[in-house]
């Protein structure tokens, strides 16, 4: 499934979040929005999942229009920067929770909402913990059943807001590599934000470079890093290691 | 920096224990004390006979009324404001949250008045719900009011603070799931502030109970019809009638030692909430 953004515009206030940016996702391709903060790479991001309106533009999912539709019609799958677990729930029940709000009529069985609940704690290798609560989890496990429950309603899209941004450089580095592989084997678009260059360059295919409300330039991390496209992201690239370009975990 | 500007003395430390516990017993327990014993002075047999008195029933059920109304009330308009204010962005937010405190910076006697200036016989309204027989000064729906109007605040506030520390994402969470706003509410907000919920409702009902200036200006002290049990205790007292004043004042004030312990309980769980 593809994500298409056109012409989109937003503004807080008086400040101008973004200005005019177009952003073509191809089904299958793991793309980074890298940029400092205040970018605007969250708000593309809270767009694309319908949780903000853009105030001019289109959204397109899989080449339909989606721009009027609501979070909850759109399909994606959305892992919070802090997680959000639903804090009263056991691991478990946050997993089964999209697939238990669902209309009477769509809605699996019980016994197949507890053997797609286990497939997907198998899959985050945490089956022993579906009785815990978030609060007694660690970051990485608590980030992995974000993952999980956002997987379970099966998504069109998968939308990751600083994915590994509180996370020790340890636990960042498993999970980047996890995150790699499981997404080659959903075949799914996907898109996280991250301000960290090393992190974008390793993980995506194609890296879009924010600044100001604007995309500075898209391209693979060769791309980018070879071919700046201006002095913003020549600048901002520059102190990268240059090893992140090998370190990419395919 | 040296040890002694770290740590007190111990003599220091004995003197200001020693002055907080004196100002404790002298202003809370003693009179405390003094309710219970007063109550009792003419024995037990004296105490029940004050209780059952009908004119004390009806005290005793007017209030629980007055509390049985106002507070559901409250959990109903606190929990629209608290969500209101801590889920949307709306210009005028804060002239909401400000309105929301007036009632603990205004007097309760003020309060009752402007009840009495709007629906009083001589107030803005006056004329027309003479006109069609409707009493709220005077009687029970001005009581209501007036205890609703007083205790507005505390649901609210605890909910609000409870609600601004939580944020918004588990409800947006529910939302990108495919949760409905009905589903969302019940399934993932509604839980996550029972405990405070449940906290601003005993403060509320503690309020309601006592509650005495704004209701004494709206009730006319009316007797077996329009007084709840402060007023009551007043009028007794007012009758020298000691022993009955105390023993209905003791009935309030187990209420209030309950409350307290819920209380207490309360700040325990909602603490856990905040987590």
């Amino acid at each position: 499934m593809s994500i298409e953004v056109q012409h989109v515009r937003k503004v807080f206030g008086t400040h101008e979040a973004l200005k005019d940016v177009s952003l073509r996702i191809e089904s299958g391709e793991l793309m980074a929005l890298l940029g400092p903060s205040g970018s605007g790479k969250t708000t593309l991001l809270r767009i694309i999942a319908g949780l903000d309106l853009p105030d001019s533009g289109t959204i397109r999912l899989h080449d339909e229009d989606a721009t009027r539709s609501t979070a909850r019609d759109r399909q994606v799958g959305f892992v919070f920067q802090h997680y959000a677990l639903f804090r009263h729930m056991t691991v478990f029940e946050n997993i089964a929770f999209g697939l238990r709000v669902r209309p009477k009529s769509t809605r699996p069985t019980e016994r197949d909402i507890v053997a797609r609940v286990y497939e997907l704690l198998q899959l985050i290798q945490l089956d022993w913990l579906g009785d815990r609560y978030p609060s007694q989890l660690s970051g990485g496990q608590r980030q992995r059943v974000a993952l999980a429950r956002a997987l379970a309603v099966e998504p069109r899209v998968l939308l990751l807001d600083e994915p590994f941004g509180a996370l020790d450089a340890k636990v960042r580095r498993e999970l980047r590599q996890w995150l790699r592989r499981l997404h080659d084997d959903l075949h799914i678009a996907s898109v996280f934000v991250t301000h960290d260059q090393e992190e974008a360059l390793e993980v995506a295919d194609r890296v879009a470079i924010l600044s100001d409300g604007n995309i500075e330039q898209v391209g693979t991390p060769e791309e980018v890093c070879r071919r700046p496209s201006n002095a913003f992201v020549e600048e901002f690239l520059r102190d990268v290691n240059p090893r992140s370009l090998n370190l990419r975990v395919r | 920096m040296n040890r002694s500007q770290v740590k007190d003395p111990v003599l220091v430390r004995w003197i200001l224990t020693g002055l907080a516990l004196a100002a404790l017993v002298l202003i809370v327990v003693l009179p405390l004390a003094a309710v219970f014993v007063q109550a009792f002075e003419k024995g037990w047999q004296a105490y029940r006979d004050a209780i059952v008195q009908p004119e004390t029933v009806s005290a005793i059920e007017l209030s629980l009324l007055a509390v049985g109304i106002s507070v559901p009330l409250n959990l109903l308009f606190g929990l629209a404001a608290a969500w209101a204010i801590t889920k949307f962005q709306f210009t005028g937010k804060n002239v909401l949250t400000t309105l929301i405190d007036i009632p603990f910076g205004v007097s309760p006697v003020i309060s009752g008045l402007v009840y009495v200036l709007v629906f009083g016989a001589q107030g803005w309204f006056g004329v027309w719900l003479a006109a069609h027989d409707i009493q709220i000064i005077f009687a029970v729906p001005g009581i209501i009011l007036a205890t609703t109007f007083v205790t507005f605040p505390f649901v609210a506030r605890e909910l609000i603070a409870l609600m601004e520390s939580q944020g918004t994402e588990e409800e947006e969470a529910a939302l990108v799931l495919g949760a409905n706003a009905w589903q969302m509410f019940f399934r993932v907000t509604l839980p996550n502030i029972k405990w405070g919920l449940l906290y601003g409702a005993v403060l509320c009902t503690a309020r309601a109970l006592g509650e005495f200036g704004a209701v004494s200006v709206v009730s006319g002290h009316i007797r077996g019809q329009t007084n709840t049990l402060p007023l009551h205790v007043e009028i007794l007292y007012n009758e020298y009638k000691y022993a009955g004043a105390f023993a209905v004042a003791s009935l309030l004030s187990v209420l209030a030692v309950i409350a307290l312990a819920l209380k207490k309980f309360l700040e325990w769980k909602t603490s856990e909430e905040r987590g």
